[in-house]
């Protein structure tokens, strides 16, 4: 299948779009709260926020669109949140010169901010109360990198949406909060009133939106008006014609559900700047239903199907992730919002989840190459192969997407977890690899954790070596320590003090976030909070999961494999001369670091030395932090992942036992060590399988694979047998980089003539041009399992 | 006398099960894709009764084990100038050098070289060794129709390990491949081959003239073992390295196909054509290989030797992809 004309163009232009900073919303927000001081109560005021906006901001339908609506005044314009975080001048200044993934931000742009969003948010942003909130214990292991925050700058997002919209008009939702509020206890539930407050702001919430396509609709006629080519004007009046219709009453064909989608997903990412972007989830098993009436009735074919898809994935690639504010910048640099769509997987009832829309959607994935929406496999063992190797087709061309997702074990990570078996079918992974029960859960990153950091400070007593700061506590010159036993209990106490510190700030973060900023609309399209009455950030969600996602198990367990294997077992060398020698950073000492690095167990080899010691720093991260509970009445689990926030850690963490230098990025994900797994993929694999992955949320590995590998039809079979094998052992979720080191060399060398290339960084796909120069050295590194 | 002790017990045992015995091998390979089907494990036993110019793996041929070098890593420290007893090891510009006529292989050096500038290709495993190398990887031969395959050198130039080994894999289950030259004594062949599920023959050059000039070997029992295969209908791929300037020529693919075309149940060939990966491991072993300017044939000069294969009524492959 080839793209239409039509498809082609508005491709092109999407591409073509420079990424800007828009003041739209800002000043409509600015607008609105300069004048809503006084009595409303917090989910109102955020109600009537989301109205103003979306009755006010300019609504555009771009030539030969399908789909309608943009966050922004014109695709890729930007919103700002500045009642969350406000950017300064220099933010600004920042965004329109760095080289990688700018924002260009017009003169007047600056004027507006420097005059009016500025002075008037100074002192009301919310990170502003947040960061006056924290401790100085807080703040300390905040800046020496122990850990990021995510709930500083963004909304506390994380969730995916089910099945309702496509049953359920937002009239029909409305009917719901009505009922629920006329089911107050008045009597006996002293919360009463605050739910009311909150279930009012819902239905506001949902006329806005209806208000909101309305406004397309109106638009529409009038461009259809003045269209001079009656096919174009057809589509217009359509376009009209389903604006009218939805969201406001359930879709009736597979136009109007992705159209209703489109709305809802707006809706969301322009009340809050949610982390991650919101997705629509199983999108093949919800447009199923069309997509067969359609065909049986005539009124669709295959290839309008396409086209319309092809509209919504555009769409979702006008939207860049809105751009941070301060020192995260280096944490996540990318365009991409984490938008995942899941294909696959299992039914509610357990059957097979694969249908033919299934493949329409991969075909559109190969087809439009957008970094935008990022989209994964769910391979249950009840889906076909086929399935698979349709994906791998699409892998093996070097896109970095889509991802693999073991479907089976998710439900198992899901139920283990307290949900339901049927809302674990109907769940999946998001942003990058985190599981979730879509449309019914709030399922909340709330930072990175740099585990060898910790084992760094472990190192030294509680002292962290680059600033010289006490900052963990004492937990013993590890120049003492007799045992490796003595060392693995001086790194959990450590773990647990900094756990402790994080989870102590997260809490008042999620409060604070409920009391200031609550969230009414994405409240209405997650269960149950409109039955409990309760915000989305106020633990209205059936589920309610913080996670920290520890970073750097590769490098962590290496480092603790060396110190067994060299100082306590070998006795090559004692623990001062070790200290020592990570102190200068190996100078003069370079014997020991290639000691270090070539005669040293590692992790990712299937050599149980060093799998066991990764088997236990993984039990003591889970038991530091599984089964926390939070202030939602839900729980805290683990996940591994580092989207690229393992360079960051990488750079505050000195010189390290596995004999990597300081500065240096750590491992990502649960992949072992850049060029430390030296037996080829299936050792790798099954190293990485013997932690237990249905105890976590979510772990990242990354496969870098060069194109030959995957030639032919056999190539494909050994690929699925190895997705397959990893499944069968566990894993949670894989992701390849088909592409040869010299490739990527030549890609840095002069990216001009490369800018198409794309790799999968770490549960995302980028331009490997847009990435930092690191980053792209590091994905050279990773290791290359060629076979001859 | 008391009881055996335990580690008594379990020796005792593993002689019974004859995992005890030992070969000499230079390399496991994991997840090799291209030595039969499925997903794979490759053990790659040292030493080779032919001496093929244009040899890819020139480390197999020894039966002893050699030290290579890999300039490029050494970081000229000097401790195996110190660790040589036979002062064969010295500093050469940026790497090392050695003086192969006073290296006795011991391998000193390559032990105390952390950066791994020197190493040992060969060393000596047991039966027992190497199944707990190939066992790690069972789920994936379960999941492929994968398993074990023996290459190397030549695996039945060391028969009872070979032997054993191959009789190890299938007490477990594990599928076996053997990829070899053919040029072994027919009985020893026949009395191996029942634990042998695929064998990947190698085929080179037909006339046993030129067979002895460039492998330094005839072509009897190579041809003799791969009709008995055939005949016998037992599992077999025939594998033709395409070797410019050495069998490439009209004359040889001519005779490859008519011999092929003449056995029992006609085995699949597949053609391996000539690739560059093991050039650099002469100048390792400080060795000049024969025909060291050899490029690899194009893609069009395979697919040519391929047509014309195939108009023997040959099923051919090109590195295991069907035509």
């Amino acid at each position: 299948m080839s793209l239409s004309e039509r498809v082609s163009r508005l491709r092109q232009d999407s591409l073509d779009a420079r990424p800007t900073v828009s003041s739209e919303r800002a000043e409509l927000i600015t607008e609105f709260y300069e004048r809503a001081d006084g009595v409303l109560s917090a989910p109102v005021r955020r109600a009537l926020a989301f109205k103003h906006l979306l009755e006010n901001k300019a609504v555009c339908i771009l030539s030969g669109e399908l789909i309608v609506g943009e966050r922004g005044p014109a695709p890729k314009a930007t919103p700002t949140y500045p009642e969350v975080c406000c950017h300064s001048l220099e933010d600004l200044e920042v965004l329109d010169s760095r080289e990688k993934i700018p924002f260009a931000v017009e003169p007047e742009t600056r004027a507006v901010f420097r005059d009016r969003l500025i002075p008037f948010w100074k002192g009301r942003s919310l990170r502003e109360l947040i960061f006056e909130r924290m401790t100085e214990e807080w703040k300390a292991a905040y800046e020496a990198g122990i850990f990021t925050e995510f709930m500083e700058q963004r909304a506390p997002g994380h969730t995916v949406l089910d099945d309702k919209i496509y049953r359920k008009g937002f009239l029909d939702l409305k009917d719901d909060i009505r009922r629920s509020l006329a089911s107050l206890d008045w009597l006996n539930d002293p919360s009463a009133l605050n739910k009311q407050e909150e279930l009012e702001a819902m239905a506001i919430c949902c006329d806005a939106l209806i208000t909101f396509a309305e406004r397309h609709a109106a638009l529409a006629r009038e461009q259809a008006e003045r269209e001079g080519d009656p096919l174009r004007k057809a589509e217009l009046e359509r376009i009209g014609e389903v604006c009218d219709r939805v969201p406001a009453y359930a879709p009736r064909d597979f136009w109007e559900a992705l159209q209703y989608y489109w709305f809802v997903h707006l809706g969301v990412i322009t009340e809050l700047n949610t982390w991650d972007a919101f997705n629509p989830g199983h999108l093949d098993r919800h447009l199923y239903p069309f997509y067969r009436e359609g065909l049986a009735a005539g009124t669709l074919t295959q290839e309008r199907a396409c086209e319309l898809l092809q509209c919504l994935w555009i769409k979702f690639n006008n939207q860049p992730a809105p751009p941070k504010v301060g020192i995260t910048a280096e944490e996540s640099a990318t365009y991409t919002d984490f938008a995942q769509i899941n294909t696959g997987g299992v039914m509610e009832d357990g059957s097979d989840g694969v249908n033919e829309v299934t493949y329409l959607i991969l075909d559109v994935i190969e087809e439009m190459r957008l970094l935008q929406p990022s989209s994964s496999v769910q391979l249950s063992k009840k889906n076909p192969d086929r399935y698979l190797k349709r994906a791998a087709r699409i892998i093996r061309t070097g896109f970095g997407q889509p991802s693999v997702f073991n479907a089976d074990l998710i439900v198992q990570e899901l139920v283990r977890q307290g949900k339901s078996l049927e809302d674990a079918r109907n769940g999946g992974s998001s942003g990058c690899v985190e599981v979730g029960a879509f449309g019914k859960e709030n399922y909340n990153l709330t930072g990175y954790f740099n585990m060898p950091k910790v084992f760094e400070i472990t190192l030294n007593n509680g002292v962290d070596p680059r600033t010289g700061k006490t900052i963990g506590i004492e937990t013993g010159d590890p120049a003492s320590f007799a045992s490796y036993e003595e060392l693995m209990e001086a790194y959990r106490s450590q773990l647990c003090h900094f756990i402790d510190i994080k989870h102590r700030g997260n809490n008042v973060i999620e409060r604070l976030w409920a009391a200031h900023m609550p969230t009414p609309f994405l409240s209405v399209l997650i269960d149950d909070c409109i039955r409990s009455g309760l915000d989305y950030h106020d633990g209205g969600a059936r589920y309610n999961t913080s996670y920290i996602q520890g970073v750097g198990l590769g490098t962590l367990t290496d480092c603790a494999t060396a110190i067994k294997y060299h100082v306590f077992d070998e006795k090559t060398f004692s623990m001062a001369e070790l200290l020592e020698a990570l102190r200068s950073d190996f100078e003069d000492n370079d014997r020991m670091r290639q000691l270090l690095v070539n005669r040293t167990p590692k992790y990712g080899n299937d050599d149980d030395y060093a799998d066991s010691v990764m088997t236990r720093l993984f039990e003591a991260y889970f038991d530091a932090v599984d089964g926390r509970p939070n202030t939602k009445s839900g729980t805290y689990h683990i996940n591994l992942l580092p989207t690229t926030c393992h360079i960051y850690f990488g750079s505050v963490v000195g010189a390290s036992p596995d004999g990597r230098n300081a500065w240096q990025p750590l491992s990502e994900g649960v992949s072992p060590v850049q060029g430390a797994d030296r037996q080829g993929p299936t050792a790798a694999l099954r190293s990485v399988a013997k932690m237990d992955h249905a105890r976590t949320g979510g772990t990242l590995l990354n496969q870098k694979l060069t194109p030959g590998l995957l030639d032919g039809e056999e190539g494909l079979d050994k690929f699925v047998h190895l997705v397959r094998a990893y499944f069968k052992l566990d894993g949670h979720h894989i992701q390849f980089n088909v592409v040869d080191a010299e490739t990527l060399r030549a890609a840095q060398q002069n990216p001009e003539a490369h800018r198409d290339l794309i790799v999968r960084v770490a549960g995302y796909s980028d331009y490997f041009c847009d990435l930092s120069e690191a980053l792209q050295d590091e994905i050279i590194a990773r290791t290359e399992h060629q076979s001859y | 006398m008391g009881s055996p002790s335990p580690i008594d017990r379990h020796l005792r045992r593993l002689r019974q099960d004859r995992l005890l015995s030992t070969g000499t091998i230079f390399d496991i390979k994991k997840f090799a894709i291209h030595d039969g089907p499925g997903v794979r494990t490759t053990v790659f036993f040292k030493g080779c009764p032919l001496g093929c110019w244009l040899c890819h793996n020139p480390e197999s041929q020894s039966f002893e084990p050699e030290l290579m070098i890999r300039d490029g890593r050494c970081t000229r420290c000097g401790d195996c100038v110190e660790a040589c007893a036979q002062d064969a090891v010295s500093l050469n510009g940026d790497s090392v050098r050695i003086d192969r006529g006073r290296c006795d292989q011991c391998g000193a050096c390559a032990d105390v070289c952390v950066a791994e500038a020197i190493e040992v290709a060969g060393r000596d495993v047991t039966v027992a060794e190497v199944m707990v190398e190939l066992e790690k990887d069972v789920v994936y031969y379960d999941e492929s129709g994968g398993g074990v395959t023996v290459s190397g050198g030549e695996p039945f130039a060391q028969p009872d390990f070979l032997l054993e080994l191959l009789k190890a894999c299938k007490s477990r289950g594990i599928e076996t491949a053997v990829d070899t030259c053919g040029h072994v004594a027919p009985h020893l062949f026949r009395s191996v081959a029942e634990h042998v599920d695929l064998f990947l023959y190698d085929l080179k050059v037909i006339d046993d003239e030129r067979h002895r000039e460039f492998t330094g070997v005839g072509v009897e029992s190579i041809h003799e073992n791969l009709r008995w295969l055939a005949e016998t209908n037992r599992g077999v791929i025939v594998r033709f390295p395409l070797l410019p300037g050495v069998n490439d020529d009209e004359a040889n693919i001519h005779s490859v196909g008519e011999f092929l075309s003449s056995l029992a149940n006609r085995p699949r060939v597949d053609i391996l054509p000539y690739h560059k990966a093991g050039a650099d491991k002469y100048g390792r072993l400080d060795r000049e290989p024969r025909l060291p300017d050899t490029e690899p044939p194009s893609e069009e000069e395979v697919a040519g030797v391929a047509r014309r294969l195939s108009d023997f009524s040959l099923n051919v492959t090109v590195r295991g992809e069907s035509l």
